[in-house]
């Protein structure tokens, strides 16, 4: 199965990547690649098989109700880019 | 050409935990910006997420709640798509397997019957933070303390035709919620927001038609008003030939109408797949019967109960029994007075004006139980008229003390003794010769309108304290005689 | 400093040292420091040295053991892959994205491996974002095999390796989520090991797959290895993968010998394919694990090829997720003045991340997508279930399973660049073992024509008992694990 260069741009955008168009080709190219190893996966007979998301199967564990975060406002917005009054800062969005 | 509306209703409901739904960090309504927002909740790298046992529990007591079948086995997936809101870039939700599954939930509505609304299911999901957009010049402000705050999204089937019916299930919804106290469920908070998926058909017809979603409309008022707008919109559209738009819409109550989100228009593929960093959430029968033993009574079964058990009529039963809060000062002041009638009319009367006036919950009425039952023995006791009693009903409201000590001071007691009576109607008679011949005269129509001037003389003597059944007796046969 | 050679030197040796007092743990760090000072530029390993922190810990260490307190690794120097969050030094996962990020917080790990004692001596160089195999797409330029300057350590831990082969450190911490320890383990001629996924927690590692990513320890021999588990496992409740399990001594479960131990050889590891002077090696250590007393035994594994494609749809589509809270918002790199929200989005990671993190992106996000999700993820996700079922079956035949840790010795930088399926294939034989949740272990198994190439070991989930005391068992035999690559730095 190959990929076209628009189908690329139509999940670079799905990921918020812009690919400059010197390297759509090479990452195509890639991109074909990389498909053609996985479609081996479609030669398995995976009849009644169930997905594996976590290899013990293990059971979620449930956490005690209780606030056990204090307010650490200041030291956890350090590495923000562009904080004001206590708000993190984009361009501004319209709805 | 006639047209059907049909509409589906999604409902994100706050959980009223105390911490969030994957971290430690405080769920309170109003904090300062970014004050409750940890790390966990600031997807920063590295952290991960741990369930809440309480926002488990508050689903399961939903599902129990409309009798739904409990996902023994449910799962978290991650709905990926990018906002500033959004901090991790996708959303923890439930898609695949949710926690609640079919369900059917009776909604009263006005005229007493029940409409039953089918749940598709009810899933837990993470809240993302709140953006403002006005207090910086050409910026977005991203405030992330409500991230992480648990949801329980519930999903209709298209079953609702009207907007009455809209607004009695978000009614209902918000009743359930309350006495479940699972949530504060104020649309005007947010702790309840309601998106309505609404489509045309022409009557009768069985398939349907293409259906746009209306956001976060926050008030029962604002959804009748938008469910019409855009009924109206579509219908429009739909008999001028033009194809319906499938997309989000937003409900703008300054012109009232609904418009299209320019946000949405980029095409969202949700992507959605198991969460990795949780695992699947099984629920064992005796968790599930621990939960529904420790269950509060539902307000359908409060309704049924007020009804057998103090003769209430369908339609104040429903009422009382709308929030718990006002159903159990309901039967504390029936304990003290044993006079469920009177004390359900002087709550639904004088109580909710007063309370409605000041816009304050019964929970601080300054009127307590045991003061209104008070009030309510002094009335069926003879002691008090209607009329003085509201009076005494404000005194109380002031602050100035038992209703005993009203009436004391200031001089309310009813006067029923007959013979005194009988010489407060001499006087007026004696004094009123004119008006009592023309009553003599009269056909009982005025004589009904004349007798209202002798009452009105006496009771001004009286200082209202007069007995007013009593005195329509001795008046009446005192003017009949010579 | 005479009595102890640091640029060979095993963490015993140092708590040797330390012990006996011939050494205080401010001597051994500034000797470590400095040589990371003059050997770092040829190998480019470290990425960032933390001199004023290490020294500090150092001393703490010292006064520690005056008054005979400090935990089993008092004093000991260390180097942490730059994936692990360390509170107030940058931690970087060699991407442009997270340049100059300075987590507020310490991941578990590193908090316990701080209270078992260790010193800091800096983070280690890495593939970006944990997606390579050889060390080349880090921001901070490749690191360099000190076995061959001119090969690749690895990856993507091969700083880590890189750092303990040239004896910058006596312990590092790496992680693995197809091989990441392992493998530049092998190509570096060190001990690497990849405990059962959910033995240490992952709280505070820069997450790149989820499901597969799992810390362990590199160093020179298993003995050091047991004893960094020790501090390193143990159930932590922030993170709900971590398993309640208990933790043995690792390092007791060393002693006792291998009799009767049964070792299965996938014939799929031993194919023809397998390049004939790998193949001598590993048998060669076999062969001595059998004059313990282990048996051989064949076993089957159908699907180790289609582990490959498995891995390369799960991972890629687990961090498509992960890697999407880069967004220039809260942390890391953001565009210069961005026009709008989604050129501040599209800008800002297409300026962070480098073009091997941006591929595995696209194609994560390919596998998941509506149409797609069918055929790719949740096909791959039952693979796994199958892969997983092969590692049972397999089990029932024998009680480790062995094989190369690599296809073959490090390899030229460069050289696997155009073809990504070349890459891919460094870890035909570690990815499975992540897919499926096992323990695995590379051990040194001799040099051909002078590089390394390590032995695999593999376990049951949860049983690390077995495969260390076997790792164990062949460096009692064996001295791969004591050579070193010579440098051409003085050693004092």
């Amino acid at each position: 199965m190959s990929v076209t260069t628009e189908d690329v741009a139509q999940v670079a955008l799905l990921a918020r990547l812009s690919i400059p168009d010197e390297t759509m080709e090479d990452v195509t190219g890639r991109f074909t690649r990389i498909l053609e190893l996985v479609a081996e996966l479609q030669q398995v007979d995976t009849d009644g098989v169930a997905p594996m998301s976590n290899p013990h199967d293990m059971e979620q564990r449930l956490r005690v109700d209780a606030v056990t975060e204090e307010n650490r406002r200041e030291e956890l917005q350090r590495p923000a880019p562009a904080v004001e009054e206590g708000y993190f800062l984009v361009p501004r969005v319209i709805d | 050409m006639s047209w059907e509306t049909v509409m589906g209703l999604e409902v994100h409901l706050q959980l009223a935990t105390d911490s969030k739904i994957f971290s430690g960090a405080a769920n309170k309504f109003g904090a300062d910006p970014n004050s409750q927002a940890c790390a966990v909740d600031l997807g920063m790298p590295g952290m991960l997420p741990v369930l809440n046992e309480q926002a488990v529990r508050y689903a399961v007591m939903f599902g129990l709640g409309i009798d739904a079948r409990i996902g023994k086995r449910s799962i978290f997936d991650r709905k990926n798509y990018f906002y500033p809101d959004l901090p991790k870039g996708y959303q923890v939700s439930q898609f695949f397997e949710p926690i609640v599954c079919e369900g059917i939930f009776e909604v009263p509505l006005s005229d007493g019957s029940l409409f039953p609304i089918r749940i598709t299911r009810a899933h837990l999901e993470e809240d993302a933070g709140k953006s403002v957009h006005d207090r910086f010049p050409n910026q977005t402000g991203v405030d992330l303390n409500r991230a992480g705050t648990p949801l329980l999204e519930i999903v209709t089937e298209p079953d609702f035709r009207t907007a009455e019916q809209a607004v009695a299930y978000l009614k209902a919804l918000h009743s359930l919620v309350t006495y479940l106290g699972i949530s504060d469920g104020n649309m005007a908070e947010g702790s309840m927001r309601c998106d309505i998926n609404l489509s045309l058909r022409p009557t009768g017809s069985d398939t349907y038609g293409t259906r746009t979603e209306i956001k976060n409309v926050n008030s029962f008022r604002f959804v009748e008003k938008a469910i019409a707008a855009e009924s109206q919109r579509q219908q429009e559209l739909l008999e001028d030939g033009v194809n319906i738009v499938q997309e989000t819409r937003l409900y703008d109550a300054d012109r009232n109408e609904t418009r299209s989100m320019r946000s949405k228009e980029v095409a969202n593929d949700y992507r959605y797949f198991p969460e990795p960093d949780l695992l699947p959430i099984v629920l064992s029968d005796d968790y599930i019967e621990t939960v529904r033993s420790a269950l509060p009574e539902l307000p359908a079964a409060k309704r049924e109960r007020f009804i057998a058990q103090y003769q209430l009529s369908n339609y104040d039963a429903s009422l009382l029994v709308s929030s718990p809060d006002m159903a159990a000062y309901f039967e504390t002041a029936v304990s003290v007075c044993n006079e469920p009638k009177t004390t359900a009319n002087w709550m639904l009367g004088d109580l909710s004006a007063a309370l409605n006036k000041e816009a304050i919950d019964i929970k601080k009425s300054p009127v307590d139980p045991e003061g209104l039952a008070s009030l309510v023995l002094r009335i069926t006791d003879g002691t008090l008229s209607s009329k003085l009693g509201k009076q005494v009903f404000e005194a109380l409201w002031q602050g100035e003390g038992p209703a005993d000590q009203i009436i004391e001071s200031r001089g309310l007691k009813q006067v029923s003794d007959s013979s005194a009576l009988e010489e407060l109607v001499s006087e007026v008679i004696s004094a009123n010769a004119d008006q009592v011949a023309q009553y003599r005269a009269a056909d009982s129509a005025k004589q009904k309108k004349l007798l209202g001037f002798f009452v009105g003389q006496i009771m001004k003597a009286s200082k209202g304290q007069a007995n007013p059944q009593l005195i329509n007796q001795i008046l009446t046969k005192a003017l009949s005689s010579d | 400093m005479t009595a102890l050679d640091i640029s060979s030197a095993t963490a015993a040796q140092v708590i040797n040292a330390l012990e006996t007092g011939a050494v205080s743990s401010q001597e051994v760090t500034q000797a470590y420091l400095d040589r990371i000072e003059s050997l770092n530029p040829k190998i480019n390993a470290v990425v960032t040295t933390d001199h004023e922190g290490a020294l500090a810990a150092a001393a703490a260490a010292d006064q520690a053991r005056a008054k005979g307190a400090g935990g089993p690794l008092n004093g000991v120097p260390l180097l942490h892959k730059d994936i692990f969050c360390t509170a107030g030094l940058k931690t970087t996962c060699a991407s442009k994205m997270l340049a100059n990020f300075e987590p507020p917080y310490n991941a578990t790990v590193v908090q316990k491996l701080n209270a078992a004692g260790v010193v800091t001596l800096g983070k280690t160089n890495m593939d970006e974002f944990a997606m390579g195999s050889s060390n080349e797409t880090s921001y901070f330029g490749p690191s360099f095999n000190p076995w061959d300057l001119e090969r690749v350590p690895g990856g993507s831990s091969g700083g880590s390796a890189a750092a303990v082969a040239a004896g910058l450190a006596p312990l590092s911490t790496g992680t693995d989520t197809g091989g990441s320890i392992r493998q530049p383990a092998s190509l570096c001629g060190i001990t690497g090991f990849k405990p059962t996924y959910g033995r240490i927690s992952r709280f505070g590692i820069i997450a790149f797959a989820s499901s597969l990513d799992q810390a362990g320890p590199m160093t020179r021999t298993v003995e050091d290895a047991a004893v960094m588990l020790n501090a390193m496992c143990g159930l932590d409740t922030n993170d709900s993968t971590s398993a309640d399990v208990a933790v043995p001594d690792f390092q007791q479960a060393l002693q006792g010998d291998i009799k009767g131990m049964r070792i299965g050889l996938p014939k799929q590891y031993f194919s023809d394919m397998l390049n004939s002077d790998v193949a001598d090696s590993i048998r060669a250590a076999l062969k001595e694990l059998e004059a313990e007393g282990a048996t051989l035994v064949d076993v089957d594994l159908p699907h180790t090829r289609e582990g490959i494609a498995t891995y390369y749809v799960i991972a890629p589509a687990e961090a498509s997720a992960n890697l999407a809270r880069y967004d220039g918002v809260r942390f890391g790199h953001r565009c210069d003045n961005p026009a709008d929200l989604m050129d501040l989005y599209a800008r800002s990671r297409s300026e962070g991340f480098g073009s091997e993190v941006q591929r595995r992106i696209l194609v994560g996000t390919y596998a998941l997508s509506a149409g797609f999700y069918d055929a790719y993820f949740k096909k791959a996700q039952q693979v796994r279930r199958i892969i997983s079922n092969d590692f049972k079956n397999a089990f029932e035949h024998c009680d480790v399973i062995a094989g190369p840790a690599a296809p073959d010795v490090a390899f030229p930088v460069g050289a696997k660049n155009d073809d990504p399926i070349a890459m891919y294939m460094e870890d035909v034989y570690t990815l499975s073992v992540n897919l499926a949740g096992l323990p695995g272990l590379s051990v040194p198994a001799g040099l051909i024509s002078g590089l390394p190439i390590g032995l695999q070991l593999i376990g049951r989930p949860f049983d690390e008992e077995t495969v260390l005391r076997a790792g164990h068992r062949l460096q009692l035999r064996t001295d791969h694990h004591l050579k070193t690559p010579q440098l051409g730095a003085d050693q004092s």
